[in-house]
């Protein structure tokens, strides 16, 4: 493998042969790679593919059964947490972890404060800041080190995780899914920071399911499938359809069907709605029922706050909304949903799902008088229901009674959508549907949708994942700063127009926003 | 019964035939019968507990709200001439009251549960005292109320009626909290309450109608307490009770944090607790040292709980790890 290195500097990191297997299963078999200072490698896999696995062994948590690990020349079994910190691999993970209580700097030195006041043995904020700087000016984060971590963006917060791995000397930086909750333009910002370490000669392993991007930062992209290596592309073999090859191991076909009919009715009309985040700017949208809008924008541009208020989440401070032609003002989520008004939440462990619960219980929570005689519930109708909606999504469970926190994020989600789909949804709106969720459970997820439209409901998508915005919808719907500053047609679908109008410019080719 | 259950009950017949061996009349029926009518009254009122702790609250005036009760009731029968229904009534319509008043305060003002309580506890033990003028309340020699005493105080088939109440309302409530759609939201909000507003449940309601039933269970079993001591000073009259309420309900397997728990649970942990008490007589331990024989008990059976908790646990973890998709990425160490 080391041969397949483009890089002309030695890799200083080599594996070789790594095997590990759990009692049933070959997590990894015959696993190579190598890492060259400087070597911005893609990793790429389903869930499930042994990536985790692999991020364990370097991380020194797991010990492969067979196989090398080679550092700087010396070659060992497996890795100890220490020899692996030492070794300058450090991780940042999907979900951050920082302390929202303390201020940058404190963050980043956490546990390796520097000390003053002799045996008083006080932190020296004034040198943990000054130490904190210069970092931060590496990342181009534009905060300084006094800033509180909660008023950051989940961008600057990632920023700080990156900086904190430069201030333990990193050498090899694994970005696991980085940009799965980051807005367009933050992602261009987090490709520039992987540039800067690159040039630095830092080497990074990136980890993504928006093939896009890694297309972009890589400058190799390594495949598994089911534990293996399955193929390794250099820097102008990487192409969008080849990854999905390897990774699946088939063509993917387009992302969604055409719609079967062409849109019916306004469904849902939003009037001159302010929300919180921008409460003097105006949302104004319909929703047709038959067709899937596509919302894109910039995280914090108020797409999520829109789908809550008009959930009967969030209030709304000023105008109104039009459920089928008729006024509709939600106080309580109560109300939406008894119109069939349903909401798929971003956060599917927080909110879409109570993960302690079966998943038939979860099915059942939102209908659950249907499913009581005389006020008791059935546990019966409510397993009988749980299992149709499991064949009918496909929910990869052993029995409807598993816990749904036992199950991979594509499975949870299927769940959500179970607990909607077994009543009847007139309006359905999906807040990044697909988040961590593989390529093979994506497809499902926009079949479904496709699916619902096709069925006569209303389907609102609000996503920040540029390939399924344009591949998905029907009509894009752009927000920037709580308003839409655009409408697209299929005809006027591109990466470049969506941003523009994400970032508020207006169109360009004389096409003027519909 | 699930297996913590079994737990507990095997705890109370093993503490309980070491005290029968060791002090025979443990198992007397007078001795018997004497702590069913302590079970039976705790009992109603860490039954009212259970239903605030579910949903993650936790309810601080229940002693208070039983002192305040014991002199309302005590003198409107014996000095105001209210018949007792009318009293009983009366009593149940201001356990309704505040239970409103404190759910409206944690879910429309969104104050914390054990502020709105802990204020509780201090405002209904003071008004019970001015109400009174710090007087024992009391009946006057010679009045009594045969029916009441016998609903209360009395025994059929020599079982207390107050244990009896316990019975009939812990059928109710176990039906209500395992089976009923009410029960299923109840537990829905104390594990999530996010989750639970987005499912399209009425959170706020859930809430509200757990301190509800909450201080109409105090309300019963404040009438039960006033009718068996039938003299209350309000100073003293159920001081902690609030707490052996709390303390049933965590040794039966709540958890402070909501969504856990159960009905059989919370029965049991009342039996233990009184048991304990029992035991503290019984074989001549310093009565000064039943609240740390107490404490200790329930320390040592939270903990032993805990740690059952976590062997399950990692047990289950290497379980799943051992299968096709270990999901242990998410678990390595944080700030890695």
């Amino acid at each position: 493998m080391a041969d397949a290195s483009p890089s002309s500097r030695e890799p200083f990191l080599t594996l070789s042969g790594i095997r590990k297997a759990y009692p049933g299963v070959l997590a990894l078999s015959g696993f190579s790679m190598s890492v060259a200072p400087g070597e911005v490698i893609g990793l790429i896999g389903e869930n499930g593919a042994g990536k985790s696995t692999l991020m364990k062994i370097l991380g020194g948590v797991v010990a492969p059964d067979a196989g090398t690990i080679t550092i700087d020349g010396v070659s060992r079994p497996a890795l100890s947490v220490e020899e692996s910190m030492t070794a300058g691999i450090a991780f940042v993970h999907q979900e951050l972890n920082l302390f929202d209580n303390l201020d940058v700097a404190a963050n980043v030195y956490i546990g390796r404060e520097p000390r003053t006041g002799g045996l008083l043995n006080l932190v020296d904020w004034r040198k943990q800041r000054e130490m904190v700087a210069p970092l931060l000016r590496r990342v181009g984060a534009n905060f300084s080190p006094a800033t509180p971590v909660a008023s950051l963006s989940l961008a600057q917060q990632q920023l700080v995780e990156i900086a904190k791995a430069l201030s333990m000397d990193a050498r090899l930086m694994i970005l696991d899914e980085p940009t799965s909750s980051l807005p367009l333009s933050e992602t261009e910002k987090l490709l520039e920071v992987i540039a800067g370490l690159k040039a630095d000669g830092i080497s990074v392993i990136f980890i993504s399911h928006r093939l896009h991007e890694i297309e972009r930062a890589a400058d190799r992209v390594i495949a598994l499938r089911d534990g293996a290596l399955v193929g390794t592309l250099e820097k102008d073999e990487i192409e969008h359809d080849r990854m999905v090859r390897l990774m699946i191991g088939r063509d993917l076909k387009a992302q969604t069907a055409p719609p079967a009919h062409p849109p019916g009715d306004v469904a849902l009309r939003v009037i001159d709605v302010q929300t919180s985040t921008y409460p003097s700017h105006r949302v104004n949208l319909e929703l047709r029922s038959g067709e899937i809008l596509g919302v894109a924008g910039l995280v914090g541009s108020g797409r999520t706050e829109l789908a809550r208020a008009i959930f009967g989440i969030d209030p709304i401070y000023g105008g109104s909304f039009e459920l089928a032609g008729a006024p509709f003002r939600p106080r309580h989520t109560s109300q939406a949903v008894e119109l069939g008004l349903f909401l798929v939440p971003e956060d599917r462990k927080g909110t879409g799902l109570l993960l302690d619960l079966p998943i038939s219980q979860n099915i059942s929570l939102p209908d659950l008088p249907r499913y009581a005689r005389n006020f008791m519930v059935s546990s019966g109708r409510e397993e009988e229901i749980a299992e149709a909606q499991r064949r009918n999504l496909g929910i990869k469970a052993p029995q409807v009674s598993t816990k749904a926190a036992n199950l991979s994020g594509g499975n949870q989600q299927k769940v959500v959508l179970g607990k909607w789909l077994a009543m009847s949804p007139k309006v359905m709106i999906f807040d990044e549907p697909t988040r961590g969720i593989d390529i093979g459970a994506k497809a499902e997820i926009y079949k479904l949708m496709r699916g619902l439209a096709d069925a006569g409901v209303a389907v609102m998508m609000i996503s920040s994942d540029m390939e399924e915005v344009i591949g998905v919808s029907d009509r894009i719907a752009v927000m920037h700063e709580g308003r839409i500053s655009g409408t697209l047609s299929p005809g006027q679908f591109s990466e470049e127009n969506v941003l523009r109008l994400a970032v508020g410019k207006p169109l360009q080719e004389g096409g003027v926003a519909a | 019964m699930n297996k913590k259950d079994l737990g507990l009950l095997i705890l109370i017949v093993v503490v309980g035939a070491i005290v029968a061996l060791i002090n025979p009349r443990f198992l007397l029926p007078i001795n018997i019968a004497n702590t069913a009518n302590l079970v039976g009254m705790f009992g109603i009122s860490a039954l009212g507990e259970a239903f605030v702790v579910i949903t993650g609250g936790i309810e601080l005036s229940v002693g208070s709200m039983i002192a305040l009760i014991g002199v309302l009731f005590v003198d409107f029968l014996a000095n105001q001439g209210v018949p007792w229904p009318a009293a009983v009534a009366l009593m149940l319509v201001l356990g309704v009251i505040i239970g409103l008043f404190h759910g409206l305060l944690i879910t429309w003002l969104k104050l914390q549960p054990f502020v709105v309580t802990l204020c509780g506890l201090l405002f209904y033990r003071g008004i019970a005292r001015f109400y009174t003028q710090d007087s024992t309340a009391g009946f006057a020699f010679g009045q009594s109320f045969p029916d009441l005493e016998f609903l209360t105080a009395g025994r059929s088939w020599g079982v207390p009626n107050s244990f009896i109440a316990l019975m009939i309302i812990a059928v109710i409530c176990w039906v209500v909290l395992h089976r009923s759609v009410f029960g299923r939201y109840l537990y829905a909000v104390g594990k999530n309450e996010d989750a639970a507003r987005y499912s399209g449940i009425k959170t706020g309601v859930v809430i509200v109608a757990a301190y509800v039933i909450c201080q109409v269970l105090t309300v019963i079993s404040a009438i039960y307490f006033a009718m068996y001591t039938r003299s209350i000073s309000p100073g003293s009259h159920g001081n902690f009770y609030e707490l052996y309420a709390i303390a049933a309900a965590v040794l039966g397997g709540f958890s402070l944090r909501g969504g856990e728990g159960s009905i059989i649970g919370a029965l049991l942990g009342v039996v233990l607790l009184q048991e304990l008490q029992n035991l503290v007589n019984l074989l001549g331990i310093p009565s000064s040292l039943n609240f740390a024989v107490m404490g200790g008990v329930i320390l040592l059976g939270v903990i032993v709980d805990q740690q059952w908790g976590r062997f399950r646990e990692r047990r289950r973890i290497m379980e799943s790890a051992q299968g096709p998709k270990a999901e242990l990425a998410q678990r390595l160490p944080a700030g890695r």
